[in-house]
């Protein structure tokens, strides 16, 4: 059975927690990502869960470190600046391989920047941001469909390679609403008996990140590696638009790619050979499928709400191939179809 | 001393597995150092209260990072300072667990000074040890919170000097202040008496735990031969001589006897409770009544704007929320965050036969405008051929596009008359309804509160729509 619910982002990626049996949130607000927290605030205590105001990020994430070496399923929402404050304990619970659920509603920066959507939280959150050789999983919605649905698979994730997993968007996904399709999911959580619940049986168990020795720490380093490697081989998500004998290929995530296709159906119907790639895991990255299309098309055009922080995953997988274009827009602004149209043109142009 | 004493207690591990290197047998502590007697009253106190396979231990950043070679409980090693956070966590999570939250000056009275505090305030059912040696032991003996005033460490090579470095911060009288801690009490290890106490006090700290699930501290001053350059011996009589003259030791707090317990039962809601929570329930049969736009082709760009206070977004809402409902495809997208606050709202709302690329609106096949201001602001931006809605009875000027439909209308006005100025959004629903000829304006009078849920505004809603689909059948001849 699948009923429809009209949602906004930030309450769908709750409900979708919910369903997929998280039983804790903690959190501190900020714009844009307040109603998770208040969405959150409401649901939890109905359903036997607990939700916790935290006196700042970094208590927060804390918090979710607690809950997870608990075994149970956990997550926080922030944006911008509570996603810096919260990369200490995101490199622990990399380091110690706990599960847990990040959502960066993401706004502009650096510094206090401002609440309108930005994607420049890229490369904090998908190259690590904190201490240390690991990796977050990291989701990319376009929806508001997707945060409901990402939600649910982001806990898949995290429990089946014991990683911090995030769901990453921006304001306009965080504070849209849409029609969202509910089914509920069939939640299998996986027996966690590494976790330390108070009990007989794991009380032998043991959550840290410490290694003195650094052949210790190689070896757990190198386990993570692998474990990266395997997320690389068997999780890549990505949406193709439009591929078929497109000459020029856009590639964005989150609210641009919603942007860019409706740029890619006003160009098409004037006849312009255009598609769209949308990598949805932003780690893994979907370079071999870039790769691929790299021997496809004659170009490739970057679009993003950054400094084209993207940009350098799309170029690591084109290499020298083809030419890879850049358009952006910064501090909060959203390229509008014009925008990113007369870009295309330009390009199509000059070539 | 006697047998009893020098046995060790079960809650310590045999054999120290964890530890790396050939002495599996000995502690990674100085000699004469606090931890070492803490350490074996914790263990004694759980073994005697038979709560050893229910405790997590966690493990601090500082001396005591590798309490968990020792402590055969659940263990735990967390963030400098952040101890009492991952606690919470932990408390939160398993409600029965008993909860150690052992902590040194540095990690709990320096960097995680928020945390203790904020857990302490919320009353968390778990034990802080608190180990106070005036100094930072694991990275080479600086300064700490605790440190006294003259103290030489290696950050205070002249003395600590309060101009510079501030005083000493006796944590237990900050903790005692707060409402919810049950128990609160500074010890110290320094002679056999006292290191009694300081047992007593673990004891009943950890006691108000495993009882009431109360939130207790012990503060201990704890000899650091190696971070103070003196002998075990010195250091003892350091801590009884000087440290406690500016620490008195002494119970700083003590409800435990009136504190009822906090409580801890975790409430079990089954699958098809939580579906009902979250409004999942099965669907109701479609209306007849939007089966007759199934097969409307429609791709509207509307964007609404006004005053915050003139449900501006909930007149976009309302039209994204029917729209779905007779089976478009819609998306609203607000202006957001504290800049709306007395300021200018605005929504974009995107209906559509097919699916929706950008939500974004930048120019409008509808605008609405509540106000002047949104009229100058987006009437150039709406499409030719495209729709201007605006309220005249607010606007004092005319739009001067003259290729695009105007369609004024009194919203505000009318609103007034039925008796509320809020309601001004919903006549003008009523009124675009009926000039486009979207939806079904019996349906969405009839299922407005799934929408707006005010019910004291409930009726006037349904009023004012009426009102609004009145006014274009009158003034445009629609039937
Ligand atoms: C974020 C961070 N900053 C600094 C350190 C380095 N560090 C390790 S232990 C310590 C001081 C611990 O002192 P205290 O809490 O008094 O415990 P003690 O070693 O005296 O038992 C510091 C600063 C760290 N591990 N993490």
């Amino acid at each position: 059975m699948a009923i429809t619910q009209f949602l906004k982002g930030n309450e769908a990626v709750v409900k979708g927690a919910i369903l997929a049996g998280c039983r804790a949130f903690f959190g501190y607000p900020i714009t844009p990502a307040s109603e998770i927290a208040h969405t959150a605030a409401y649901y939890m205590p109905l359903v036997g869960g607990t939700f916790l105001q935290a006196e700042s990020e970094v208590a927060a994430i804390n918090m979710v470190y607690g809950a997870a070496s608990a075994g149970i399923r956990v997550m926080t929402a922030s944006s911008g600046p509570g996603i810096s404050l919260k990369q200490e304990g995101i490199s622990y619970l990399a380091g110690s391989e706990l599960p847990c659920v990040i959502v960066d509603i993401m706004r502009g920066g650096p510094g206090l920047g401002n609440i309108a959507p930005d994607q420049s939280d890229y490369n904090q959150v998908v190259k690590g941001g904190g201490h240390g050789s690991y990796k977050n999983i990291v989701l990319a919605p376009n929806s508001v469909q997707e945060m409901f649905d990402f939600a649910i698979l982001a806990f898949d994730l995290a429990d089946k390679y014991r990683n911090p997993v995030f769901i990453l968007a921006d304001g306009f996904i965080g504070q849209m609403m849409e029609s969202v399709e509910i089914r509920i999911p069939e939640v299998k959580e996986p027996e966690k008996n590494w976790a330390v619940k108070g009990t007989v049986e794991t009380m032998d168990n043991l959550i840290t990140s410490i290694e003195l020795d650094p052949d210790d720490l190689e070896r757990h380093v190198s386990k993570l590696q692998q474990k990266y490697k395997i997320v690389e081989e068997q999780e890549v998500r990505y949406q193709s638009y439009m591929l078929d004998g497109a000459e020029i290929v856009i590639v964005a995530f989150g609210i641009v790619s919603r942007v860019v296709q409706t740029v890619v159906d006003e160009l098409r119907e004037k006849g312009v050979k255009v598609g769209m790639f949308r990598p949805i895991t932003l780690f893994p990255f979907p370079k071999n499928e870039i790769a691929d299309i790299a021997n496809e098309v004659e170009s490739f055009l970057v679009v993003e709400m950054n400094n084209g922080q993207m940009f350098d995953d799309v170029k690591l997988a084109v290499g020298n191939r083809k030419p890879i274009y850049f358009y952006n827009r910064l501090g909060g602004n959203v390229p509008t179809t014009k925008e990113i149209c007369d870009k295309v043109m330009e390009i199509l142009r000059r070539s | 001393m006697s047998k009893e004493i020098l046995k060790k207690s079960e809650v310590f591990y045999e054999v120290y597995e964890r530890k790396p290197g050939a002495d599996k047998l000995t502690t990674t502590y100085c000699p004469g150092c606090g931890h070492g007697i803490i350490h074996k009253m914790i263990a004694e106190a759980l073994e005697d209260f038979g709560v050893q396979d229910r405790t997590i231990f966690i493990s601090p950043v500082g001396c005591s990072v590798f309490a968990y070679y020792y402590f055969h409980t659940g263990n735990v090693q967390v963030a400098h300072g952040r101890a009492p956070a991952v606690a919470t966590g932990l408390k939160r999570a398993n409600p029965d667990s008993i909860v150690i939250s052992y902590q040194g000056d540095g990690d709990l009275a320096a960097i995680g000074g928020l945390e203790i505090l904020h857990a302490a305030n919320r009353g968390e059912g778990f034990t802080v040890i608190f180990v106070n040696n005036a100094i930072y032991g694991m990275t080479g003996g600086q300064m700490a919170p605790t440190t006294l005033i003259g103290q030489t460490t290696m950050t205070t090579p002249r003395g600590r000097d309060p101009v510079n470095d501030g005083y000493p911060i006796r944590m237990s009288e900050i903790i005692a202040t707060l409402e919810a801690p049950v128990y609160v009490e500074r010890v110290m290890l320094s002679d056999s008496k006292e290191i009694m106490k300081a047992r007593a006090a673990i004891r009943k700290a950890l006691k108000v735990q495993i009882e009431k699930n109360g939130f207790a501290f012990v503060e201990i001053l704890s000899p650091c031969p190696s971070g103070w350059k003196m002998t075990p011996s010195q250091a003892k009589r350091w801590v009884a001589d000087v440290l406690s003259k500016y620490f008195p030791v002494g119970v700083k707090k003590d409800i435990s006897a009136e504190f009822e317990g906090r409580k801890k039962e975790v409430k079990k809601v089954s699958k098809e409770e939580i579906a009902k929570i979250l409004g999942i329930v099965e669907a109701e049969e479609v209306d007849k009544r939007v089966n007759k736009y199934v097969d409307k082709d429609v791709s509207e760009e509307i964007k609404v704007a006004g005053f915050g206070g003139q449900g501006v977004l909930s007149l976009g809402i309302t039209l994204a929320y029917m729209g779905m409902k007779h089976g478009y495809k819609v998306s609203w997208l607000p202006s957001y965050g504290p800049e709306m606050r007395g300021g200018t709202a605005n929504c974009h709302v995107k209906i559509s036969k097919g699916s929706i690329g950008s939500p974004v609106v930048s120019y409008p096949t509808l605008l609405i405008a509540m106000n002047r201001p949104s009229l100058d602001r987006f009437e150039n931006d709406v499409v030719s051929g495209g729709i201007i809605v605006y309220d005249n009875s607010l606007i004092d000027r005319e739009p001067v596009r003259s290729d695009v439909t105007v369609i004024p209308i009194p919203a505000t006005k009318i609103a007034d008359e039925i008796g509320s100025t809020k309601i001004a959004n919903m006549v003008v629903v009523g009124a675009i309804v009926k000039y486009l000829d979207l939806m079904s304006v019996e349906y969405i009078i009839d299922s407005i509160d799934q929408v707006i849920k005010s019910k004291k505004l409930a009726d006037m809603n349904r009023e004012a729509i009426r009102k609004g689909v009145e006014y274009m059948t009158t003034n445009y001849k629609l039937g």
